[in-house]
């Protein structure tokens, strides 16, 4: 039986698209059959992120209507076999998005597929809504800055009143908090929240700490999931985050910032 | 009386219940003489005469019923909408006022007098806890119900305690027909609110409203308090008001003399 994932924030542009592949890249790169849905109908980017975006023949809102099968509108991805994508519809608006169709294209993946990854538009209208309705795992991503993290809290709870599983009463939600666009200088400084300021309001578990990285836009713009670039602090943090999902005790990294002297002289990234 | 939290059912697309709190001028009339009324309301009007237009209106009839006076509703109301309020309460009413205020289709809010009045309130006190948690879109809580004893020197509520051990986050609203026990921490941007006490075993951040249905006797306790907005029986403080060294401290709040008092429980 799938797990089924939602990378959700409330807010927008703290980086839910690049964790979405990010996570999905990571959780195909160790074996798992997954499949990554962009929930975002009507301003479709994750195609672009995966690099997938010239294969799209058919999307979810197809999928949804019955004029694609699954199995046509998914794209393997060219970097990893493991890993498929469902991408939204740049054509329609999230009305098109409905429980009962979301709830059969997501069967009907959970046959084949270990891991679901539900990438949810921002705000909290029907696409955010059904992205997280049907999730067993949230990952809520989180920028340190008080309006972001204001909106990850009301987030949380709406993952605990009104997805499936707190309807139908069963065991909650697992939530996970990921601190994304992290720079420890500025924290330092007093400028960025801490991630004890962060946990004091949201106090969830921890999977990662994603440092600001110029990586995460090129990779972004090269449609490479950041995890990918072995070398960035950022595609290491993401590799921790599957890694810590999956149960592996990893060290937290990148709180600190501590760079040294050699990357400070030649200005790692 | 069972806890009166419910979780409304998913009817996303038709329609949504939504509750709020509204303040309203309250009308204490102190006479039955219909053309007196008239004549001192357009003079207080005349004052202030932009915020008396279309305004919301509840008629206390508590200091009337007391000088055993009675007065027609009908009339009172007629003429409280010829000149431009909009009377939507009635309060304090006796069973005959009452029943002529269903009538004209105006609600009725019931104030709870501690001792008095007790067999024809108490039926009116369960339809109003009963409408007020069917208003609400209360989040989904572990809301057990221990056998628990209100507090003995403060019988604030006849209901039963509601206890929440989840954290309640940004946005969800929870309403308690008795007192609120929450174990967690309460964030900004929630509101809980209660017609008894309140009791918040950690740090309560968002809003926080104890006897909702005008208990003054009502308080609000908490480990750390960091709230946006206090109130007791509609008496309220915003964060703005609190002082600073009531801040991140174990306090109480009570109503006294209509004041709130808001002190560290040393």
């Amino acid at each position: 039986m799938a797990r089924i994932i939602v990378v959700t924030s409330g807010k927008g542009g703290v980086g839910k698209t690049t964790t979405s592949a990010a996570i999905a890249m990571g959780l195909a790169k160790r074996g798992h059959k997954t499949a990554v849905i962009d929930f975002d109908v009507g301003l479709r980017n994750l195609d672009l992120i995966m690099g997938c975006e010239r294969r799209v023949v058919y999307d979810f809102i197809n999928v949804i209507n019955g004029e694609a099968s699954v199995n046509q509108a998914l794209i393997r991805d060219k970097n990893c076999s493991q890993l498929y994508i469902l991408p939204a519809s740049q054509t329609r608006d999230k009305d098109a998005l409905s429980q009962e169709g979301v709830g059969k294209v997501l069967d009907e993946l959970a046959k084949e597929f270990d891991y679901i990854v539900c990438d949810s538009p921002a705000g909290i209208e029907k696409g955010a809504f059904l992205a997280l309705y049907f999730a067993d795992d949230a990952f809520v991503v989180t920028n340190p800055e008080i309006s972001s993290v204001r909106d990850s809290d009301r987030m949380l709870g709406i993952l605990s009143s009104k997805s499936r599983r707190a309807e139908k009463n069963e065991e909650p939600v697992r939530e996970y908090l990921l601190l994304t666009r992290y720079d420890a200088d500025r924290v330092k400084s007093g400028e960025m929240l801490s991630l004890e300021d962060v946990q004091e309001i949201l106090s969830l578990q921890l999977l990662g700490i994603i440092p600001e990285s110029k990586s995460v836009l090129s990779a972004s713009n090269a449609g490479i999931p950041v995890i990918l670039d072995e070398k960035s602090e950022a595609g290491q943090a993401y590799t921790d985050v599957v890694a810590r999902y999956l149960g592996e005790k990893r060290p937290h990294r990148f709180i600190d910032g501590k760079k040294g002297f050699l990357r400070k002289l030649f200005g790692g990234k | 009386m069972s806890i009166n939290l419910q979780k409304m059912s998913n009817t996303l697309s038709i329609l949504e219940f939504k509750s709020s709190t509204f303040f309203a001028p309250i009308l204490i009339l102190f006479s039955h003489d219909i053309a007196m009324i008239e004549q001192s309301l357009q003079e207080k009007i005349q004052l202030a005469p932009d915020f008396f237009r279309h305004s919301p209106l509840i008629i206390d009839l508590r200091e009337l019923n007391k000088q055993g006076q009675d007065i027609d509703l009908a009339e009172i109301v007629g003429v409280l909408r010829r000149i431009g309020l909009f009377p939507v309460g009635i309060r304090g009413g006796n069973e005959q006022q009452n029943r002529k205020a269903h009538a004209l289709s105006i609600p009725i809010d019931t104030v709870r007098e501690p001792d008095s009045q007790a067999a024809a309130g108490n039926i009116q006190k369960q339809e109003n806890s009963r409408r007020a948690s069917e208003e609400l879109q209360v989040a989904a809580t572990d809301s057990t119900n221990p056998s628990s004893k209100p507090i003995a020197d403060m019988p604030a509520s006849s209901a039963e305690a509601t206890l929440i051990t989840q954290p309640i986050r940004s946005g969800q609203r929870i309403y308690a027909s008795g007192d609120l026990i929450i174990m967690s921490q309460v964030s900004a941007g929630a509101e809980i609110m209660a017609e008894g006490n309140i009791h918040v075993y950690n740090t309560l951040r968002g809003r926080a409203l104890a006897g909702v249905l005008g208990n003054t006797a009502a308080r609000i306790f908490c480990f750390d308090l960091q709230a946006e907005l206090i109130s007791i029986a509609g008496d309220y403080k915003t964060s703005e008001d609190l002082n600073k060294q009531v801040y991140n401290k174990p306090i109480q709040i009570y109503l006294q003399d209509h004041a709130l008092i808001i002190k560290e429980i040393a």
